[in-house]
């Protein structure tokens, strides 16, 4: 009986690890045209996120970051407005001001890697706009985020 | 004495305009159970019967409006008419006081409307049922469309005869009307009568609007409004309550937010947010002329000014997390106030000078609470999963706030306006259209 169980959790992983390898995933930006805004937000990742209350880049965030200067770079078309975002766990008009200074934490990353300032604009909306719609730490870590947009 | 009374009327110049009706019975000081003190530790509410105003078929819907006025205060307790004993009150007799007694009132209310010229004529006495006298009585003329104006103002007539303090009843709110998806929701600014009557809009809803805030006089207000266009910062605005006309005040390359009026109307404080600092600045409302007020690195917001107009309390991160603290109305001398665990935001002096109202966090929840202006004797009022914002009302002893229920299942947790008093004994919540957030409570309505 167990000898059964085993082979059987057995096949059923080389199986699925057969599937993963013989099924082509098609790749996440081959239907997009290199240097579109789809490119970017799939390719490079449009969006940094934040601890609750700070507004320093995280570790994941200098990566996101540095593929986008290097985009930016390439693709001098566009004009760069950073949303800055923050989580329901904090009073209107401080997170108004919280979330320009995340804004302004990215645009000054992006700046550092050679971005002109005059291409980048900041817009706080505070905790006015949550992208996810929740009351827990998942939802609210994805709601303290600056978002990368570009025009 | 109905004579005398008569020939008061022609002395009234406003068209909303209090004549003290003569004593219809003795003249003596009324005490005893038709008072409270509201400042006690315990009280029971006040009993009071409001007798449907005779004379007219809007009598019985000014007393409706005393009625709900009156018990939406937690300080009175208002007898239905259906146990009413004496049926054939004469408006400007004494009523038969042991009938009164009987059913447990403290308090009776009568009043009739005569129509004059076009105009309606607004009487109402109330009797102090314990001691048997007349303990207040005025007369009103107005337009007949004000009628709901005048039931406010007898019903705070009725509140400063029995608590000694000013009434908050003849008042309007505004807030901030919300409507559809949290990630796409539409942020209108309202107004309305303090008890949810005559709803209005004042911005049309195309961009997010928020935090009201009225001018001393209540014929502006002021508040923040996103552009229609994603590459200009939201600004403030001042806009005529009646006309809705409105002007942007003060075109800077950042966000301005977070207004809110001086008590004499002359001057708007807010913050100014440019380069992740953000910084409190005073703009001369008629000039235009702008005073920077803090000088930080750190997020300085929420400016509101003392009684007296001398000082400012504002929200200050500057220590590490958000904390009060006060400075002169002119900048400098700035002084941290407020010291518990937590964050402490949104700070609002009272009107009497007496307290600040404030928003606190204190690990997941929400609190509103107040403190006295050096920080001493914090009390928190009200608390959940989130409440914030509070308003007072003009007699500074209410205060107005907002609601929010977690969200769930993908849905946005309802958002309402409550009150309470600042014994924190008597928390309600203020009828609303749609959900609702930033509560500005008026001052009182001038006649």
């Amino acid at each position: 009986m167990r000898i059964i169980k085993a082979v059987a959790a057995i096949a059923a992983l080389i199986f699925m690890a057969a599937c993963s390898e013989q099924v082509p995933v098609a790749p996440a930006g081959a239907a997009v045209t290199p240097g579109s805004v789809a490119d970017f937000r799939q390719n490079v990742g449009d969006r940094v996120y934040f601890d609750t209350d700070m507004s320093n880049i995280r570790e994941d965030g200098r990566a996101t970051l540095g593929k986008q200067a290097e985009w930016l770079k390439k693709y001098t078309n566009y004009a760069i407005t950073i949303e800055g975002h923050c989580d329901e766990r904090g009073t209107r008009e401080y997170n108004l001001a919280l979330g320009e200074r995340r804004a302004n934490a990215v645009r000054q990353y992006l700046v550092a890697q050679g971005i002109p300032a005059a291409r980048i604009k900041t817009i706080s909306y505070g905790k006015e706009r949550p992208e996810v719609v929740g009351s827990d730490e998942a939802a609210w870590a994805r709601n303290r985020v600056g978002v990368t947009t570009l025009q | 004495m109905n004579k005398r009374f008569d020939m008061m009327l022609p002395r009234r110049r406003t068209i909303i305009g209090g004549v003290a009706l003569a004593a219809a019975g003795a003249a003596a000081p009324a005490r005893a159970q038709l008072t409270i003190d509201m400042t006690k530790p315990s009280f029971e509410p006040v009993p009071i019967a409001i007798v449907d105003f005779a004379g007219d078929k809007v009598g019985a819907d000014i007393a409706g409006v005393i009625r709900n006025d009156l018990q939406s205060s937690g300080l009175f307790r208002t007898i239905p008419p259906s146990a009413f004993i004496q049926r054939d009150i004469n408006p400007n007799a004494p009523p038969r006081f042991a009938d009164w007694r009987g059913i447990g009132a403290a308090g009776v209310v009568v009043g009739q409307v005569t129509q004059a010229g076009g105009n309606i004529k607004v009487d109402f006495r109330l009797w102090d049922v314990v001691v048997g006298n007349q303990a207040a009585g005025l007369s009103f003329n107005s337009q007949p469309a004000n009628w709901r104006r005048l039931a406010h103002i007898i019903a705070d007539a009725i509140y400063k005869r029995v608590t000694g303090e000013e009434g908050y009843f003849d008042t309007r709110v505004a807030y901030v009307s919300e409507t559809g998806p949290l990630n796409q929701r539409v942020k209108r600014i309202a107004i309305m009568d303090q008890d949810g009557a005559n709803n209005r809009y004042l911005t049309d809803g195309r961009t997010i609007a928020i935090t009201p805030r009225f001018s001393p006089t209540l014929q502006e207000i002021v508040y923040m409004a996103y552009g229609e266009d994603r590459s200009t910062p939201p600004r403030v605005y001042l806009q005529n309550v009646e006309s809705n006309r409105r002007e942007l005040l003060g075109n800077f390359p950042g966000m301005s937010f977070a207004p809110r009026f001086s008590p004499d109307g002359t001057k708007v404080a807010m913050s100014l947010a440019q380069d992740g600092r953000t910084n409190i600045y005073e703009m001369d409302v008629r000039g235009r002329g702008l005073r920077r007020l803090t000088n930080t690195s750190a997020i300085d917001t929420s400016p509101s000014y003392s009684n007296d107009g001398t000082q400012i309390v504002f929200n200050s991160d500057r220590g590490g997390t958000q904390q009060l603290y006060i400075m002169s109305a002119s900048g400098g001398a700035e002084k941290r106030i407020s010291f518990g665990d937590g964050r402490y935001a949104t700070p609002v002096w009272s009107p009497r000078g007496d307290y600040i109202a404030f928003t606190k966090i204190t690990g997941g929840s929400f609190g509103i609470g107040v403190m006295r202006i050096d920080g001493s004797g914090e009390r928190l009022l009200a608390n959940g999963f989130l409440v914030e914002g509070p308003t007072w009302a003009p007699n500074g002893r209410v205060l107005m706030y907002f609601r929010q229920q977690p969200n769930s299942g993908g849905r946005a947790g309802s958002v309402t306006l409550s009150a309470v008093d600042i014994t924190g004994r008597f928390e309600r919540q203020v009828p609303t259209q749609t959900d609702a957030s930033d509560p500005a409570w008026s001052p009182l309505i001038p006649q």
